[in-house]
C-alpha cells in the first residue's frame, strides 16, 4: 500500500495504541496535521508548546501509557525542550514529533530551523531525525520500544517536512508494520541476580535498623503491591520520596513518609540511623542525601535499579540489584520466605519503637493562624484533602506549595501524585493536571500551584475549557516566590532579593474567568471549606481558587542545602532533639 | 577506588550511523573531560565503527561516563584497556626540514624507528612513522630539533593483548 510520509506518521502512532496526542501546528509539521483529520487520534490544541510536553507527562504519569507530544520545528522545538529535561529526569515515557526543515534546506539557516536533535541530545533517552519516509514505520516503532521499556524517559523524533508532505516526491513510502527492532547497544535488564538477590536477602534478615528507601522506579514498574506485600512480609519501615508518594500507602502503619530535604523528622532520622537501606527505585538524590558524606553513615546498602548507571553513582551500594523493581521485589521476597520469612527475621523491637516515639514526639506541624489572620497553606491542604475523594489525582508546580502539598496530603493510592521530582520545573501543575485529566477522565483532579507558577503556564486553562477536560487549581498565593523567599530570610539575613509578586496583579479571579474558568478569591478559613466544595460540584469547567495565604509561613522540618541530615531544622515550635 | 589521574584508553563499540561520534564526545564535554586522542574507523563488520579514545580523568569518575556512555541507545558495548593487557599503535606523519647537512641524521632515525619517507623536498622530508605511543613521542621528540614543519598524528587505536599460550584469547 503506498501512503505518504504524514499518513504514515499518523498510522504508526494509530498502531502503538495512541489515542492522544497534545501539540500545536506550524509551518514544517503542518503536512502532519491534515491526515490527523482522518485518523481515530484525538489532538488537544495546546497554547504554548510547554504546555503540550507537560500535558504528556502528566497524561503519561496518570496512566502509565507514553505521552505524545506533537510540534513544529525551531521555536516549536525549542519550547518544548524544558519538559523533554524534566521528562528525562523524572524518567516518564514520552515520545515528542517535532517538524524539521525540508531535508535539503537543514544547515542552511532556514525560516525555523533549529538543530533539534543536537538541542535535545543531552535531555532524552534518545532522538532520531528521520531520514526518509521508508524508516517512518520503523522509527516510531523503535521509539515507543525506547521510550517505555527498561528506564523509561522521553524520545524525540524529528521530522524533515519534505518526507510528510505529499506534494514532494521524497514522501512516498510503501506501507508496512514493523515487528522487530534492530537496536544492538539497547538490552535492558530486567531480571535480578539470583546471587545478589539472596546476598540481599541475608543482609535484610541479619538487620535490626533497617529502612526500605523507595523512589519514582516503584510506580515506573507498577510495583507498589510487590512493595506492600514485601515491607509487610518482612515488617520494615517504608520512606516513600517525592516521586514515589502514593507507591506505598501514607496510611500504612509501616509507611514513614517522605524524606529529604522537607521530609518529616522520623523518615530523615531514621534513614540517618539506619543499618540498613534497601534502596527500591530511588538515586540518592541531593535533595534526599543531604551532604552525602553524612548520610546514613551505619548504614549497609541494598541498591536495585533497573538502570546499572545509578549502582554506586552517589553511595556505593554493598549489594547492587540491576533489575526491574517489581520483578526484584517479588524475587526478593520469595528469597525471603525461603529463608524463613518473617520469623527468621533479626529481633527488631526496639527499632519500632524508636521509630514510633520520634513520629509521637516530632510530627508534622504548624501554628494554626488566630481568627482574623491570613490563611495558613497547611490548614488549607488539609481542607481539600479531607473534602475530596482518596482517589483524586494532585499535581504541583515547584517550591513551597509542592512541599506543603507532598506533607499534607495523604496519598494512599499510586498514580494520584504528578510533580516535577528532578527538573523542578515552575508552570508544571496546571498543564500537567490538564493531561492527568485527560487520561484518568473518571478521577477528579486537583492542581496545586503556586502564585509564581501559576503566571508561568495559565495560559493552558483556556486549552482545558476549549478542549471540555476540567480541572481544579488552587493557587496558594503568598504575593512571593515563596521558597526562595525562604531561603532569602534563612540563609540571605533577610534581604529580599526580587522575589516579590504582588497579590493581586494579576487579578487570579478575573484572569481565570477571562480563560472561561468558574473563579473564586478566599482570604478567610470559614470559607475554605465551601469553596471547596462548591468546586468539587462542578465538572463542566474548569475552577480556580486563589487562596491568600500567609506571606511569611515557611516549610519545616527544612535540611538547609548542603548540611547533613542530622542538622534538620523543625517548625519552632518543636523541641529541637537531643543529637 | 581510590582517585588515580592518568590517562585511560576506552574502547567504544557503535552503530556506524550519522551523529553518533557527538553522542559519545558530548558526555565527556559535560563533564569537563578532555578527549586527549581519538580514533574511529568501521570494523569488519559494516554496521559498526570502534572508537578507540583517551582520556585524563580519575577513575571514579570516568566509571561514571562509562556507565552513561553504555546507556546510549547506539553504543553496543564499552570497554576500558589497561596499558599491560593491550597492544597500543599510532600513525605519525611530519614533515622536517631537512638541509643536506642534517638529511642524513634523519635518515638514520628514520630506519631506526623503521619509519618510511612518503615525500622528498629541496630541504624538507615527510615521513611517516608507526608504533606504540611512547616510541612515537620518543621518533617526534628526536626530530624536533631539526625543525618540524607540520606534524599529525591519528590518535592511537589499541586491542586487547592475546592469552599466551594455553590460555583463552581475550575476548571483545
Amino acid at each position: 500500500m503506498k501512503l505518504n510520509g504524514g499518513q504514515a506518521l499518523m498510522r504508526s502512532l494509530e498502531r502503538q495504541g495512541v489515542e492522544i496526542v497534545f501539540g500545536l501546528p506550524g509551518g514544517a509539521i503542518l503536512p502532519a496535521y491534515d491526515p490527523l483529520i482522518d485518523s481515530t487520534i484525538r489532538h488537544v490544541l495546546v497554547r504554548h508548546e510547554q504546555g503540550a510536553g507537560h500535558m504528556a507527562q502528566g497524561y503519561a504519569q496518570a496512566t502509565g501509557r507514553p505521552g505524545v507530544a506533537m510540534v513544529t520545528s525551531g521555536p516549536g522545538a525549542t519550547n518544548i525542550v524544558t519538559p523533554l529535561c524534566d521528562a528525562y529526569m523524572d524518567s516518564v515515557p514520552l515520545v515528542v514529533i517535532t517538524g524539521q526543515v525540508p531535508y535539503a534546506a537543514i544547515g542552511t539557516d532556514a525560516f525555523q530551523e533549529c538543530d533539534t536533535t543536537g538541542i535535545t541530545m543531552s535531555v532524552t533517552k534518545h532522538n532520531f531525525l528521520v531520514a526518509a519516509a521508508q524508516d517512518l514505520p520503523q522509527v516510531i516503532h523503535d521509539a515507543f520500544h525506547i521510550a517505555t521499556t527498561g528506564r523509561p524517559g522521553p524520545v524525540l523524533v524529528d521530522i524533515p517536512k519534505c518526507i510528510v508532505d505529499p506534494r514532494n516526491p521524497r514522501s512516498a513510502l510503501e506501507w508496512y508494520e514493523p515487528d522487530s527492532h534492530d537496536l544492538p547497544g539497547y538490552r535492558p535488564r530486567t531480571e535480578p541476580d539470583a546471587a545478589a538477590v539472596a546476598a540481599a536477602a541475608e543482609l535484610i534478615g541479619a538487620a535490626r535498623r533497617p529502612v526500605i528507601y523507595s523512589g519514582g522506579g516503584i510506580l515506573k514498574s507498577r510495583a507498589a503491591e510487590a512493595l506492600l506485600r514485601f515491607a509487610e512480609l518482612v515488617q520494615i519501615p517504608v520512606v516513600t520520596t517525592l516521586m514515589n508518594r502514593g507507591g506505598f500507602p501514607d496510611d500504612h502503619p509501616l509507611c514513614l513518609g517522605m524524606p529529604g530535604m522537607h521530609g518529616n523528622y522520623t523518615a530523615v532520622t531514621a534513614m540517618q540511623r539506619a543499618d540498613l537501606l534497601i534502596t527500591l527505585g530511588a538515586r540518592f538524590d541531593d535533595r534526599v542525601t543531604g551532604k552525602v558524606g553524612a548520610f546514613a553513615p551505619d548504614a549497609k546498602i541494598i541498591h536495585m535499579d533497573i538502570d546499572p548507571a545509578e549502582i554506586h553513582k552517589v553511595r556505593r551500594a554493598d549489594v547492587a540489584i540491576v533489575a526491574d523493581c517489581r520483578v526484584g521485589i517479588e524475587a526478593l521476597s520469595a528469597a525471603v520466605a525461603a529463608r524463613g520469612g518473617a520469623e527468621a527475621q533479626a529481633d527488631r523491637r526496639q527499632w519500632h519503637e524508636t521509630i514510633a516515639d520520634w513520629q509521637q514526639r516530632y510530627p508534622l506541624v504548624y501554628a494554626a493562624g488566630e481568627p482574623g489572620e491570613a490563611l495558613k497553606p497547611q490548614f488549607v491542604l488539609e481542607q481539600l484533602r479531607d473534602a475530596t475523594p482518596s482517589d483524586t489525582v494532585v499535581c504541583a508546580g515547584v517550591g513551597q506549595h509542592q512541599m506543603w502539598a507532598s506533607q499534607y496530603w495523604r496519598f494512599n493510592h499510586p498514580y494520584t501524585w504528578i510533580n516535577s521530582g528532578g527538573l523542578g520545573t515552575m508552570g508544571y501543575a496546571v498543564p500537567a493536571a490538564i493531561g492527568a485529566k485527560a487520561g484518568r477522565p473518571d478521577r477528579m483532579v486537583w492542581a496545586v500551584d503556586g502564585d509564581g507558577c501559576f503566571q508561568m503556564t495559565a495560559q493552558e486553562l483556556v486549552t482545558a475549557n476549549t478542549e471540555r477536560i476540567p480541572i481544579k487549581v488552587a493557587i496558594l498565593n503568598n504575593a512571593y516566590l515563596g521558597m526562595v523567599r525562604q531561603w532569602q530570610e534563612m540563609f540571605y539575613g533577610e534581604r529580599y532579593s526580587e522575589v516579590y509578586l504582588s497579590p493581586d496583579l494579576p487579578d487570579y479571579k478575573g484572569w481565570a474567568e477571562a480563560m472561561g474558568c468558574v473563579a473564586m478569591r478566599i482570604e478567610h478559613p470559614e470559607e475554605v471549606r465551601p469553596a471547596i466544595d462548591k468546586a468539587n460540584e462542578i465538572d463542566d469547567r474548569s475552577v480556580v481558587i486563589d487562596f491568600r495565604i500567609d506571606t511569611t509561613e515557611k516549610v519545616f522540618p527544612m535540611v538547609p542545602a548542603g548540611a547533613s541530615n542530622d542538622d534538620i531544622v523543625l517548625d519552632p515550635s518543636q523541641q529541637p532533639p537531643p543529637r | 577506588m581510590a582517585p588515580t589521574k592518568r590517562h585511560h584508553t576506552l574502547v567504544v563499540l557503535v552503530e556506524n550511523k550519522a551523529g553518533v561520534l557527538a553522542r559519545v564526545a558530548g558526555l565527556f564535554a559535560r563533564r569537563g573531560f578532555n578527549i586527549e586522542s581519538l580514533a574511529v574507523a568501521p570494523t569488519d563488520d559494516p554496521r559498526l565503527s570502534r572508537i578507540t579514545l583517551a582520556t585524563d580523568a580519575e577513575s571514579a569518575p570516568l566509571e561514571q561516563v562509562i556507565n552513561q556512555l553504555d546507556k546510549l541507545i547506539n553504543v553496543v558495548s564499552i570497554r576500558e584497556l589497561p596499558p599491560a593487557e593491550s597492544v597500543e599503535r599510532e600513525l605519525l606523519v611530519v614533515t622536517v626540514n631537512a638541509a643536506a647537512e642534517t638529511r642524513g641524521q634523519i635518515m638514520d632515525l628514520v630506519r631506526i624507528f623503521d619509519g618510511r619517507v612518503l615525500n622528498v623536498g629541496p630541504d624538507k622530508l615527510m615521513v611517516s612513522m608507526s608504533g606504540g605511543p611512547n616510541r612515537v613521542d620518543d621518533f617526534e621528540s628526536l626530530l624536533r630539533p631539526y625543525g618540524i614543519v607540520e606534524l599529525q598524528r591519528t590518535g592511537k587505536v589499541a586491542l586487547p593483548r592475546l592469552a599466551k599460550a594455553g590460555g583463552e584469547v581475550g575476548e571483545f
